[in-house]
This record gives C-alpha cells, sequence and structure tokens, in this order.
C-alpha cells in the first residue's frame, strides 16, 4: 500500500476564512478589555485596521490623528512617557518606510513601549499596486536594535499576538494583512513571542513559513507527502529575536531548507534563517519570496502566483533544496 | 523654584561657562544655540516648572520638557547638572566614549532628565503631545513644554503636530521657539524663509505670547502668562526672540558659531565675559 500523506503529514483543516487585520481588532479590544492603560492611534484607516470595536468600547482612549503618520509616531512615543501602551494602526507602508527615522529615534532608540501595527503588508494588497506592497518592511524593522518583528499566519494567531505584545514591554512591529485566508490554528493559543510554532514534524527538509505562507506551505507540505517527501513545517512568527534553536534543531534533522514569505528576498525570514546556518550549520537553502522587485496591481491570488510565492513554488523549492543535500 | 531676577541671571551665567567649557573639552558641538536658549531654560527649570531632580521616566504628576532641538544639548545637560538630576562633575564627560552625555539628548544611556532622544529635528512636539495627552488620561493636571529651534520648524512633521494639538484642545502643552534667525548654512531668510511665524501659528488655532529671549523678566512674565491661559481650549507657543551665541560677544548673531568649537585663546576670551557664579565642574 503507498503512503498516503496523512500518514506523514498532519492534517490541516479550516471551516472559516477571515482576514488577519480582523484578528488585529478583535486582539485590541481584548487587549484594550485586560490593560486600562492600552490605547490606540490611527492615521485615517480605522475601517481598514478594524478598530471600530476598540474605539466603541474606549472612545477616550483612541486618538485619530489625520493622514499624519509621523506624529502618530511621535505621539505614540509620548504617550508611553505617562504610562500608556500605545498600538499604531496604518498601512504596513505608512508604519515603516514613511515614518523610518521617527520609528527610529523616537521609539527604537528611546526605547518606547510601542506597539506598531501594520496592515495590507506585501503583495496580498492587492489592486492598489506596487505604491502600497511593501515588501521591504520586516528588513527595515529587524535592522532597528531592540524592536521585536512579528508576522503572524491567520486570525487566531493574530489576535493572539496581539494581545501578546500588550503584556511585553519594549518596542514592536506586528506585521498583518488584507485577504481573507484559512484560520487554521487554535483559537485558545498562548502566543510565546520569539517560540517558533512546529506546524508539522518531518525528516527530509524543513520549510520555515511566516505569515500568508503558512498555510501555503501546508498546501505544499501535503503535495511532498504524495511524492513521499516528508516535509518538516515550523511557523516562524517571531522573524526577531528568531528562533535559532528551533531552526537549528529542525536542520540537523532534514539537511536542507526552504524558507517561504510575502517580502522581498533581501532582508527578510530568509536572510535571518541563512545567517543563523551561515555561522551555526551550513546548509543548502531555497528562498520563496520576491526576487527583488515591486508589485502590480492585480488579486491577491494572481499576484501570488506570477511573484512565486504559493504552495506550487514551495515545492518545487523544496526538490531543489533536497537535490542540493551532500550525501 | 525662585523669582529672584539676580539669583536666575547668575544660574545662567555659569550654564554659559559650562557650555563654552564643555564644547572647547571635546572640540565639537553647537555653542551658538546653547548660548540663545540658555535663558529660557534656567527660568524653566529654576522658576516656571514643578520637577523633581530624583527624576522618573513616567514624571506623573510633574511639569515635563522635552528639547526637540537636540543639538543644544550642551545648555540642557548643564540646566540639569545645576538643577540637581546628575553631578556637575559629569559635564566633563560630554560627548566623549563611554559618556551618559551624548552627542545629543538619550534615553539609551539613562542619564536622569532626559525622556526622549532628539537631535533629528521635527519629533519634539509629536513626543510632547502625547505625553500631554497621556497627562490628560491620566488626570494629571501638571504641564508640557517644549523648546524647538525656528530653521527646525521647516521640517513637515512640525506641521502636522501643529494641527493635530488645537484640533484636539491640547491645552496643557506649551511649545516654546528660539527664533533666532539663524541655520547652518546662513540666515533662515536666505536658506527658507518662515514668513510670519506669529500669522502661522495662530492660523493653525495656537495662542500665540512672544518674549525678549535673553531678557529674564521678560521670560517670567511670558512664562507665568502662558501658565495661566492653559486650560483654555488651545495650545500655547511663544516665539521667543534670541540671538545665538547671547552672552559672548564673538559668538552672537552669527550662524557661524552653530556648530563650531572655539580654541583655547577663544576660550579664554569667551570665559573673560562670562562671570564665574556657582564654581566651574
Amino acid at each position: 500500500m503507498e503512503r498516503g500523506w496523512g500518514e506523514v503529514m498532519k492534517k490541516y483543516t479550516y471551516t472559516d476564512k477571515k482576514d488577519t487585520r480582523s484578528g488585529f481588532g478583535a486582539g485590541l479590544l481584548e487587549a484594550g478589555k485586560r490593560n486600562d492603560q492600552v490605547v490606540a492611534l490611527c492615521a485615517d484607516l480605522i475601517g481598514s485596521l478594524k478598530m471600530q470595536d476598540f474605539i466603541a468600547a474606549f472612545p477616550e482612549r483612541f486618538f485619530q490623528t489625520g493622514i499624519a503618520e509621523a506624529n502618530m509616531m511621535g505621539m505614540a512615543a509620548g504617550l508611553t512617557i505617562g504610562g500608556k501602551i500605545p498600538f499604531t494602526g496604518t498601512f504596513a507602508n505608512f508604519s515603516t518606510g514613511r515614518v523610518y527615522d521617527q520609528i527610529r529615534q523616537s521609539i527604537a532608540y528611546s526605547n518606547k513601549n510601542v506597539k506598531i501595527c501594520a496592515s495590507h503588508a506585501g503583495l496580498t494588497l492587492g489592486e492598489d499596486g506596487a505604491t502600497h506592497q511593501i515588501l521591504e518592511d520586516l528588513g527595515l524593522m529587524k535592522m532597528l536594535p531592540g524592536m521585536t518583528v512579528i508576522n503572524p499566519c491567520d486570525y487566531n494567531q493574530t489576535k493572539a499576538a496581539t494581545i501578546a505584545i500588550a503584556e511585553y514591554e519594549g518596542p514592536v512591529y506586528l506585521r498583518f494583512g488584507r485577504p481573507v485566508v484559512p484560520i487554521f490554528t487554535d483559537p485558545d493559543q498562548k502566543f510565546e513571542i520569539g517560540k517558533a510554532w512546529m506546524v508539522n514534524e518531518g525528516a527530509d527538509v524543513s520549510i520555515f513559513a511566516t505569515g500568508h505562507l503558512v498555510w501555503e506551505a501546508i498546501q505544499a507540505g501535503e503535495k511532498l507527502a504524495e511524492e513521499g517527501i516528508d516535509a518538516e513545517i515550523i511557523n516562524i512568527h517571531t522573524i526577531k529575536p528568531l528562533d535559532a534553536e528551533a531552526i537549528l534543531a529542525s536542520v540537523r534533522k532534514t539537511g536542507c531548507v526552504v524558507t517561504a514569505e510575502e517580502h522581498n528576498r533581501l532582508g527578510g525570514l530568509g536572510d535571518s534563517v541563512a545567517q543563523v546556518l551561515a555561522t551555526k550549520l551550513p546548509t543548502p537553502q531555497e528562498y520563496v519570496a520576491v526576487d527583488d522587485s515591486f508589485g502590480e496591481s492585480g488579486t491577491p491570488e494572481q499576484l501570488m502566483t506570477k511573484y512565486g510565492l504559493d504552495a506550487a513554488h514551495i515545492v518545487a523549492a523544496a526538490k531543489r533544496a533536497i537535490a542540493r543535500k551532500t550525501k | 523654584m525662585t523669582t529672584d531676577i539676580s539669583e536666575l541671571k547668575n544660574v545662567a551665567s555659569q550654564v554659559r561657562r559650562d557650555i563654552v567649557r564643555m564644547v572647547h573639552g571635546c572640540q565639537s558641538g553647537h555653542p551658538g544655540g546653547s548660548l540663545g536658549c540658555t535663558d529660557y531654560l534656567v527660568a524653566l527649570y529654576f522658576s516656571a516648572m514643578k520637577h523633581d531632580p530624583k527624576f522618573s521616566m513616567d514624571g506623573i504628576g510633574e511639569d515635563l520638557f522635552f528639547l526637540s532641538n537636540g543639538h543644544i544639548s550642551p545648555v540642557f545637560y548643564s540646566v540639569l547638572a545645576h538643577a540637581g538630576y546628575f553631578d556637575k562633575a559629569e559635564l566633563a564627560t560630554f560627548r566623549k566614549i563611554g559618556s551618559r552625555l551624548q552627542g545629543h539628548p538619550t534615553t539609551h544611556e539613562h542619564l536622569p532628565g532626559v525622556r526622549i532622544a532628539s537631535g533629528s529635528l521635527g519629533q519634539g512636539l509629536s513626543v510632547a503631545i502625547g505625553a500631554a495627552q497621556a497627562k490628560k488620561l491620566n488626570k494629571d493636571s501638571s504641564l508640557v513644554f517644549t523648546l524647538h529651534g525656528d530653521g527646525e520648524l521647516q521640517e513637515g512633521q512640525i506641521w502636522e503636530a501643529a494641527m493635530y494639538a488645537p484640533h484636539n484642545k491640547v491645552d496643557n502643552l506649551i511649545a516654546a521657539i528660539d527664533v533666532n534667525g539663524q541655520q547652518i548654512d546662513g540666515s533662515t531668510k536666505n536658506v527658507l524663509s518662515l514668513g510670519d511665524l506669529h500669522a502661522k501659528w495662530v492660523a493653525f488655532g495656537w495662542d500665540v505670547l512672544e518674549a525678549k529671549g535673553n531678557d529674564m523678566e521678560s521670560l517670567l512674565a511670558v512664562l507665568a502668562e502662558a501658565k495661566s491661559r492653559t486650560g483654555q481650549g488651545k495650545p500655547i507657543v511663544i516665539l521667543l526672540h534670541t540671538d545665538m551665541g547671547y552672552g559672548v560677544d564673538f559668538m552672537m548673531g552669527t550662524h557661524k558659531w552653530h556648530g563650531t568649537a572655539p580654541n583655547d585663546a577663544q576660550l579664554a576670551q569667551a570665559l573673560g565675559q562670562l562671570e564665574e557664579t556657582l564654581g566651574d565642574y
């Protein structure tokens, strides 16, 4: 009898799909209920960031800054000085590149307890096109000393991460997205910053995925299993601090790596993993990422296929990585 | 806290000596704006502000000050030291390796009295607004003060913040602008004209006051007036008309001493014009 994928690949299913930004909105409301020091700021994108419920529950703890992101970041830094825990909300593009110097000086260097919450990250923003599709944000944020960088994979994980960062002291970049995607993680999960999540144990190749690419990695794992390839899949939701132990432990078993992210291949998860491996355990690695280009208009699905960020591309990358293993 | 003019002038004279000695000691830094803003910072820390040199980052129940034009760190550090935040002997470490007195102020080295890093211009007004909003949420009736350079007003973020504060009635905030008409490359008129500053701030919805920025009586009067106008729905801004380099004749009124250190002879000449009132560090 042939080995079915179910025997090597843990089964993940979903009954519902939601956008990760709605997970942020739900998490923000919950964080606000748990701690009255939590406040929120938004630069004219309340609906897009799903902040309505927090605002309805805590109107006096919300600050509408208008289309003025630099001022929003500075205000957030100032609010911490009175003991507040500010969550800023705007698109990922305007949360990072537009306000890099404000984050660098007033938040990161000043070590302020600001949570920079960024929606519509990456290609899956879709039709608005490359002006809004930032693919460099993880790199920009992880280069800042002291900044924690988190990119959760579905609604439940984004909600849990939002609650967790409110309880963590220090600056955080939380990245999420616009499209509706499968919900496949535990609704009651405890989110541990910096702790990778073992999605599926395997022996032939390690697939390290973040954000929307985790579900694609699961799809890829099923296809690989059908071909008799036993993929280990790990969700690296925290890009920084990186769970190097989990990465090294996996690679010692499998001997080859695929990294998968909705980001430029320069400066993202892949480069963080490569740095660990190059210095600790040199290993063949293949990147599933945008090949140093801007995006364009299109549906999220069309863009993910065109720019090589889907399950099929992960399968191909896994085979290339396995072929490079030294016997 | 004092309103004794001669006492305040004595502090200012010593602070000015500290400034030129600190900048001379490391052969770098910004004496011009520091000398010009000395009287205002002395008036704030020794007269107008309710503050505690035991220093807590939250500053709850205290008035807060944010230096947005962080390059005038020498005056800030000297005033903090004389106000009791740290030992004035530490002023000798300014800009030297391993010092808490970095070239521009930072919280990174945990220097008491500093609540935000500044130096990259244009950010302090936003930070101050955030801190002022936090005070309101905390039902804390104390005030937030800031200082900005006039050249700094060329940064766009200033005007984002300037629009925000009146719209949201941030009326526990007293900003001040060091109007010395000079910036690194020359006069503000020549580099990028600021136009009618009074009218600009009025147009943005601020309550605008003006003062002679190197006249202690004028400063105490304007600060008393500014404090009396808080809580009335508008943020307040004071236009401080100062001379860059005030107190040292050859540094006055020119952008040339914005970021230049005096040599030994120039130091001696400057110190000859500034009475040692409280003892050099």
